[in-house]
């Protein structure tokens, strides 16, 4: 499956595009590198053929290239967009422009939302307007409605979309819905959840178990799916939230020898030192502080904080699935510093953190010598939400801000100064 | 932009005293509230918060000033102000001090957390118009948001039914205070508002059951047919009232009209003691609205929702109707698609534009300050001058125009309810908290000093929400 995306053809067209651009300094800002060297002031970054080819404090401009001075403004790698649904889905409430789900009833490991992706989608646009450079596009799930066929409580895979116009990475995890989530596609239980997926991965690993009397769970391509995250220690991401699924969870991963990521964790605080154990991350969405559900009475402001502080390693998700309001996650991120998160964390929690934990590493969430250019302006403090984007390069190019918004206000605009806005 | 029309939404409701069964002339008996507000503030040594950034709501900032808090009220706001006998003093240097934040549309208490069946209580979704339900009677007072809407700094908050139908019902204005009953959180004298909505959520409710309306015109024209009815409604109700009033063998004879709850509603909305508080998306169809306020001689307080306010600001501002709006929701339907993040600073640049921040969110109303934050630097951006003396009247001075209740509390001018709100640092900031939130003089939060117990029945004793497993 991953032979569609390696998009030689595409890559290199962006490339080309890329190397043909001079070379751009970026003289004397805090440079955020996300990378062993850390944070530099008064540093510079020297951008040409696409890719970062310097960092430091002492980088000089070479002969033709563009000096943008920052005068100590900040730079940071691209942010993350977090998990859901950014490139398909258009206007939530309209169907047909909403390709998240698989709504088969039926198991179906294999299901790629990514096919879907259209990186001309305004939420794409937007959010890179934003200073975000990619998200992980990953498949949602949905009960029975109105005699209409469910999804499944595995949702399928996930990828690392770039919001540069380049077509989607290789699948990175597969989704799971475990915990309340699931009840409705679990036969009403949780415990069924675990039940079903362990009959799955049973399946799999051994297809001849389900005899001829026994109904399926999974098609041919779904069982190679399944037998390949766990032969190749693919994340799994599980989305639960109470203290006790996620210890299920973590038990249910070791008997199956899964690499789990938890997303959501409302209550992952509770249970912060089997995590820290077990090498399990935590996507979590800073901003969950009620009892939304008896999943998450234990939600509170400080979980990002207390998970660090425990050495859990954090990264940082809305827990919406719709993409229009992404940009907000750099918000959460500074809502999470000020319940007691450093800082640093918090930048990494929506950059290096998530890059890695989806195998983009080598592309996005730092900035470093030999990597593609992938890297954002700003006006101030980028956790803070009077700071805006002002320049961004990704996938070695600079990319424009605008978006339909912006045509929008500037329309508008014009009639509020004329007064004429009736 | 805040203009004189408070003390007409404060008179008393007089629907008709015979509507409420009271004969008698009907100016003349102010509307007795069947379920009263029982709330009152404790009493509370003054307070003196000194030598703060003080942001007053009418858009005057005082550095290094002094807010002086006594019996309940703000006294005084300047510098050195004296200390009177027995008063708390807090040292406020490099903090800031500003009204009460006010969210006009939250539905805490009608949608609580946990969001269970047996607590979903906000959309009285059985007809198009069920202008006749109150949102008081579904509020849980349990409902942990309050809480946390309180450590952001919110004092007082409109609850609203849903947007399913054309005519949700009516709201209730609570003071962000613990209680066990709503009468007991209820803002004394608040006028009660009407909340109706256009567009994509009533004809998706009840086209979606093959009902009207199924579409925008279906909805216009359920508005209309209902007001129609309530004009003749008071017709009636009038007519009663001259015959009782003429006396003698007319008044012996007259025989009240039947009451209707429904009615009775939107009678009050046609007399001008409610004021609509409208659920709109679109600028196309708030015009229609302003129309129709027009035909059937209504007022429409604030457009909730008003992600196309920006389209239309300057006829909003001529109109003296208030836009109550996010700082960058956008996208979950088509009526939200032309959502943009300057849409409070374009309606704020109207000459006499209202612009308002509002929530619709147990999420957002705890942070309604940084809802604000974005939508300044967004206009600033634009090159609008935005202090934040003037943006903050956007969360506390024109919320509370919008809602009746602007000579009680919305700014800290002396004599108003002492609704006031001390932040860490400059409050549009993502860093910002309160650490201390009065309500009518009374520190109901401080960050410092936490409750020892959660202030939610609901929260008490829950092993999750205390430690380790």
């Amino acid at each position: 499956m991953s032979a569609r995306f390696a998009g030689a053809a595409a890559a290199l067209l962006g490339a080309a595009a890329a190397a043909a651009a001079p070379a751009v300094l970026l003289h004397d800002g805090v440079v955020h590198t996300e990378s062993a060297r850390g944070t530099l002031q008064h540093a510079s970054v020297l951008l040409s053929g696409g890719r970062v080819v310097a960092v430091g404090p002492d980088v000089a401009a070479p002969a033709g290239a563009t000096t943008i001075e920052l005068n100590g403004r900040p730079v940071t790698p691209a942010l993350f967009g977090g998990i859901g649904f950014l490139g398909v889905t258009e206007v939530s409430a309209e169907a047909p422009t909403n390709d998240g789900v698989l709504k088969l009833g039926q198991m179906r490991p294999e299901f790629e939302p990514a096919l879907a992706f259209n990186p001309d989608s305004n939420p794409v646009q937007v959010s890179r307007a934003d200073g975000i450079g990619f998200a992980l596009l990953a498949p949602g799930a949905e009960g029975v409605s109105r005699g209409a066929a469910g999804s499944s409580l595995v949702a399928g895979l996930a990828s690392i979309v770039p919001l540069d116009g380049r077509p989607p990475r290789p699948p990175a995890a597969l989704e799971v819905v475990l915990g309340s989530e699931s009840m409705h596609l679990a036969g009403e239980s949780r415990a069924g959840a675990y039940m079903l997926l362990a009959e799955a991965l049973e399946e799999a690993r051994n297809p001849a178990a389900a005899t001829t009397t026994d109904a399926k769970l999974l098609s041919a391509a779904g069982r190679r799916v399944l037998k390949a995250v766990v032969a190749e220690q693919k994340p799994v991401i599980v989305e639960l939230d109470r203290a006790a699924d996620i210890r299920a969870a973590l038990e249910f991963a070791a008997r199956e020898r899964l690499k789990l990521i938890v997303r959501g964790g409302a209550e992952a605080w509770r249970v912060a030192p089997q995590l820290k154990r077990a090498g399990v991350p935590v996507v979590l969405d800073p901003l969950d502080d009620l009892p939304d559900s008896f999943d998450q009475v234990g939600a509170t402001l400080e979980n990002a904080a207390r998970l660090h502080a425990a050495g859990v390693t954090i990264a940082f998700s809305l827990r919406t699935e719709e993409p229009h309001n992404v940009r907000k996650l750099r918000q959460a991120a500074g809502i999470a510093v000020a319940h007691g998160l450093p800082w640093p964390a918090a930048l990494a929690a929506i950059t290096s953190v998530p890059a890695k934990l989806f195998r983009a590493g080598g592309e996005f969430g730092s900035i470093e010598v030999g990597r593609p250019a992938s890297l954002v302006v700003w006006s101030g403090d980028p956790l803070e939400v009077t700071s805006l984007a002002q320049l961004a390069w990704l996938g070695g190019g600079r990319v424009s801000l605008a978006s339909r918004q912006t045509a929008l206000r500037d329309r508008y605009l014009e009639k509020v100064r004329a007064g004429t806005a009736r | 932009m805040i203009g004189t029309r408070t003390a007409a939404l404060l008179r008393p409701l007089a629907i008709g005293s015979a509507l409420l069964g009271a004969p008698g002339a009907e100016a003349s008996s102010p509307w007795q509230d069947p379920y009263p507000s029982t709330y009152q503030a404790q009493t509370a040594a003054p307070v003196l918060i000194r030598g703060a950034t003080v942001l007053t709501g009418t858009g005057a900032r005082v550095d290094r000033g002094d807010v002086l808090i006594v019996e309940g009220k703000v006294a005084a706001v300047g510098h050195d102000l004296e200390v009177p006998a027995g008063a708390r003093i807090v040292d406020a240097h490099d903090r800031w001090v500003t009204p009460g934040i006010i969210d006009i549309h939250s539905h805490l208490g009608v949608y609580p957390s946990p969001s269970t069946n047996g607590n979903n209580d906000g959309n009285e979704a059985t007809s198009p118009n069920t202008a006749n339900v109150w949102a008081e009677h579904s509020v849980w007072p349990q409902d942990p948001g309050f809480f946390t809407a309180l450590a952001g700094g919110v004092t007082t908050l409109e609850i609203l039914p849903g947007s399913a139908n054309l005519f949700g019902g009516r709201s209730v204005i609570l003071k962000n205070v613990p209680a066990v009953t709503y009468q007991a959180m209820k803002f004394p004298g608040a006028p009660q508002g009407l909340k109706m909505a256009c567009g994509e959520n009533p004809k998706r409710v009840y086209g979606s059951r093959n009902m009207a309306p199924s579409t925008r015109m279906g909805d216009v024209a359920g508005y209309r047919a209902a007001w129609s009815e309530a004009e003749e409604y008071l017709r009636d109700w009038r007519a009663y009232d001259a015959k009782l009033k003429a006396g003698g063998k007319a008044a012996e004879d007259a025989k009240p009209p039947k009451r209707d709850l429904k009615l009775d509603t939107l009678a009050a909305v046609l007399k001008g003691d409610i004021a609509i508080q409208m659920h709109c998306y679109r600028a196309d169809e708030m015009a229609t609205m302003l129309d129709m306020s027009r035909e059937f001689g209504f007022r429409i307080a604030a457009f909730h929702h008003a992600v196309e306010a920006y389209k239309i600001s300057n006829l909003l501002a001529e109109r003296g109707v208030c836009a109550a709006m996010w700082a960058d929701w956008w996208g979950f339907k088509m009526e939200s698609n032309d959502g943009i993040e300057e849409n409070i600073p374009l309606v704020d640049a109207a000459p006499g534009g209202c612009a308002i921040v509002h929530s619709d969110s147990e999420e957002g109303i705890q942070r309604l300050n940084q809802e604000a934050a974005k939508a300044i630097a967004r206009g600033r951006a634009i090159g609008l001058e935005l202090p934040p003396e003037r943006a903050i009247r956007w969360l506390t001075a024109n919320p509370a125009h919008a809602l009746g209740i602007e000579s009680r509390t919305g700014t800290l001018e002396p004599g108003k309810m002492a609704d006031v709100v001390l932040w860490n640092r400059d409050p549009f900031s993502v860093y910002a908290l309160a650490d201390e939130v009065y309500i009518d003089g009374v520190l109901q939060y401080d960050r410092a000093h936490p409750p020892a117990t959660p202030r939610s029945d609901f929260m008490l004793g829950q092993p999750a929400s205390t430690g380790a497993p």
